[in-house]
């Protein structure tokens, strides 16, 4: 049972160069207790699908033009200000990229806590405050009694970034999304936060959206991929199914640019990969593939037509697709 | 979790006004201005029942120069009423005056500043262009039209000069709104589903206080000057002594009885001063650059 089914979703902007469309016919789905990890550069759509499921596209001049969100069979795209305030917090969780940023600075992390409880729950403020002590000992913050009166910038990135697991976890929601939860941090707090992520779904079966473009993180946590270039799922299925077998040139060009940690250094190192040219601009996209401009495999009907997702044959489950016209399968010669 | 995260520890969590006094009292200026204020409100407070003289009542001869008689030590005005007396008793109505007017200006500005900043759009528009009706408006002139339409009482003096200083308060306001909004806490407070009221209030104004605390402190001082601008020009209420009406009523005697006028003069030259200094420790105080020194 999908506890979060996107369809069809589309997204335009009306900006000066005229209309971008944003997100072109998004479709996700996440059961309980999933993580699904979506992947691209920035600009590609990424974070635009988390503020579209959080109902928080700014607009004007954003709008979704089409589509439909589904939490628990509930349509929720073009839900009423009020009705989306009482998901927001309460079934779907948004944790933000810049734990620096996102807490206020005048207030105690216990008294952020307690707020959003108080604001779903109702519960009074001694209650709250219980509960935000109660999700700082979740989230992995030694000492939570002392910590809940602490300010934000008495506490550590990673700790901050703890802070705003609990305060999207306080009320329980179904779904929680995360927004390249890790870039500001240190690597070896980065680890900690996943690991903090994976056990949190594992205890409680909140359903997580990981947004990020760390492919090691995604093929490390998640169960299903999506990987987005230019406003499209370009290819999507089970982690293992993509990561081991890429079909689409910008997902294998991702997994390339992976650096290689090399123990014994060489005279030879391996140069770092890079994907050449940048993400195009959303209001001068063309006919054909978006990618076009940047594929190594590129040929006429590329520039032509726009492709759609397709099943990748001989595949498992048939989860595996892919939009690409050039569709052989040459994994080795990544 | 493999390796151990050290926690960022710190002896006990300081309020932000806990750090802003620490700043505040090391700037020697800032508590020369606090002391001024702190003497001046005691003053205006107990002094009246230490020194228990009428200010309006008649005690010695008119125009008497001050150490001339125990009587009125600092002498007499034009009528012949103690103006030690009046000195006392009469800070009590221009602080009173000062603080409401600073109180209405800050309340209004930060009332249309937080839903301009917030809202932006029409919203914006149509109150920003009702603040510019206000702006070019000539501030003395329009506040004595207001005091000379209804009668010169406190409250109508206070209401008048609250109503013509808003307008820099509101686009302070508004400005620190528009920024802050933009923060990502405040998207992480939407998304924990808080209305846009709680954003306004709960979230954004706190964060926008400190250059508001500073703009409302200095704002008492341009208040208190106000009020003596409008009673030497005779706006004042006749029956409540303060400063301004001392001011005001010994204007034609300034070149025969100086004391007349000077000496509530000083008293409202070192109440401004003491806000002026207070407003300015507060500004160093609320300064972030600053605080971490």
């Amino acid at each position: 049972m999908a506890v979060l089914r996107v369809q069809d979703l589309v997204v335009d902007f009306a900006t000066r160069q005229g209309n971008a469309r944003v997100l072109d016919h998004i479709s996700l789905e996440i059961d309980e207790g999933e993580i699904l990890g979506i992947v691209g550069e920035s600009g590609c759509g990424k974070s635009m699908t988390a503020l579209s499921i959080m109902g928080l596209v700014p607009s004007p001049p954003g709008n979704i033009t089409a589509g439909s969100i589904k939490l628990d069979e509930r349509e929720i795209a073009g839900a009423s200000s009020e009705q989306m305030r009482t998901i927001r917090g309460n079934e779907i969780g948004m944790i933000f990229q810049e734990p620096m940023s996102s807490l206020n600075p005048v207030f105690t992390v216990g008294e952020q806590i307690a707020e959003s409880v108080r604001l779903h729950e109702g519960a009074d403020s001694r209650a709250a405050f219980a509960r935000a002590v109660e999700m700082l000992q979740a989230v992995g913050i030694p000492e939570p009694e002392k910590r809940a009166r602490a300010y934000p910038h008495e506490l550590s990135g990673g700790m901050r970034q703890r802070v705003m697991i609990a305060i999207a976890l306080a009320c329980n929601p179904r779904v929680l999304i995360a927004d390249e939860p890790t870039t500001a941090l240190d690597t070896t707090v980065q680890a900690q936060i996943f690991d903090l992520l994976e056990e949190l779904q594992k205890n409680r079966g909140t359903a997580i959206v990981l947004i990020t473009h760390d492919m090691g993180a995604v093929a490390q946590l998640a169960d299903k991929i999506a990987v987005m270039y230019a406003g499209r799922i370009v290819e999507t299925g089970a982690v293992d199914d993509v990561l081991s077998n890429p079909r689409h040139p910008y997902t294998r060009g991702l997994i390339a640019c992976v650096p290689h940690l090399q123990v014994k250094p060489t005279k030879q190192r391996h140069p770092l990969l890079e994907i050449p040219g940048v993400v195009p601009s959303l209001t001068e996209l063309g006919e054909g593939c978006a990618f076009s401009p940047r594929c190594d495999r590129m040929h006429s009907k590329c520039l032509q037509h726009q492709p759609v997702l397709e099943t990748v044959p001989d595949t498992g489950d048939n989860s595996h697709r892919v939009a690409c016209w050039v569709t052989e399968a040459r994994a080795d010669d990544v | 979790m493999t390796i151990a995260e050290t926690p960022h520890m710190e002896p006990r969590p300081e309020h932000p006004a806990a750090q802003a006094w620490r700043v505040f009292r090391t700037r020697p200026a800032a508590l020369f201005g606090l002391l001024l204020l702190v003497v001046i409100g005691v003053v205006s407070i107990i002094g009246p029942s230490v020194y228990a003289v009428d200010p309006f009542e008649i005690v010695w001869a008119p125009l008497t120069a001050p150490f001339q008689t125990p009587t009125a030590p600092l002498g007499t005005d034009y009528l012949g009423r103690d103006i030690l007396a009046g000195l006392i008793i009469g800070g009590r109505a221009t602080l009173l005056v000062g603080l409401t007017a600073a109180l209405i200006t800050v309340s209004i500005g930060i009332f249309i500043g937080a839903f301009s900043g917030y809202y932006q759009g029409w919203v914006d528009d149509v109150f920003m262009r009702i603040t510019e009706f206000f702006q070019v408006l000539p501030p003395l002139l329009f506040a004595m039209v207001l005091v000379t339409l209804f009668s010169p009482s406190l409250v109508v003096i206070a209401l008048s000069i609250g109503i013509v200083s808003w307008p820099a308060t509101a686009r302070l306001a508004r400005a620190e709104f528009m920024r802050i909004r933009g923060l990502e806490y405040v998207s992480a407070g939407r998304s924990i589903g808080a209305r846009n009221g709680r954003l306004i209030w709960r979230v954004i104004l706190p964060n926008a206080l400190a250059p508001l605390i500073v703009s409302a402190t200095l704002t008492i001082g341009i208040a208190i000057l106000f009020e003596a601008g409008l009673s030497f020009l005779g706006l004042s209420d006749p029956n409540v002594m303060s400063w301004g009406l001392m001011i005001g009523g010994g204007r034609q005697y300034i070149l025969d009885a100086w004391w007349v006028v000077t000496l509530p003069g000083v008293m409202i030259f070192m109440t401004v001063l003491g806000v002026s200094l207070v407003g300015d420790g507060l500004n160093d105080a609320f300064n972030p650059k600053l605080r971490d020194r």
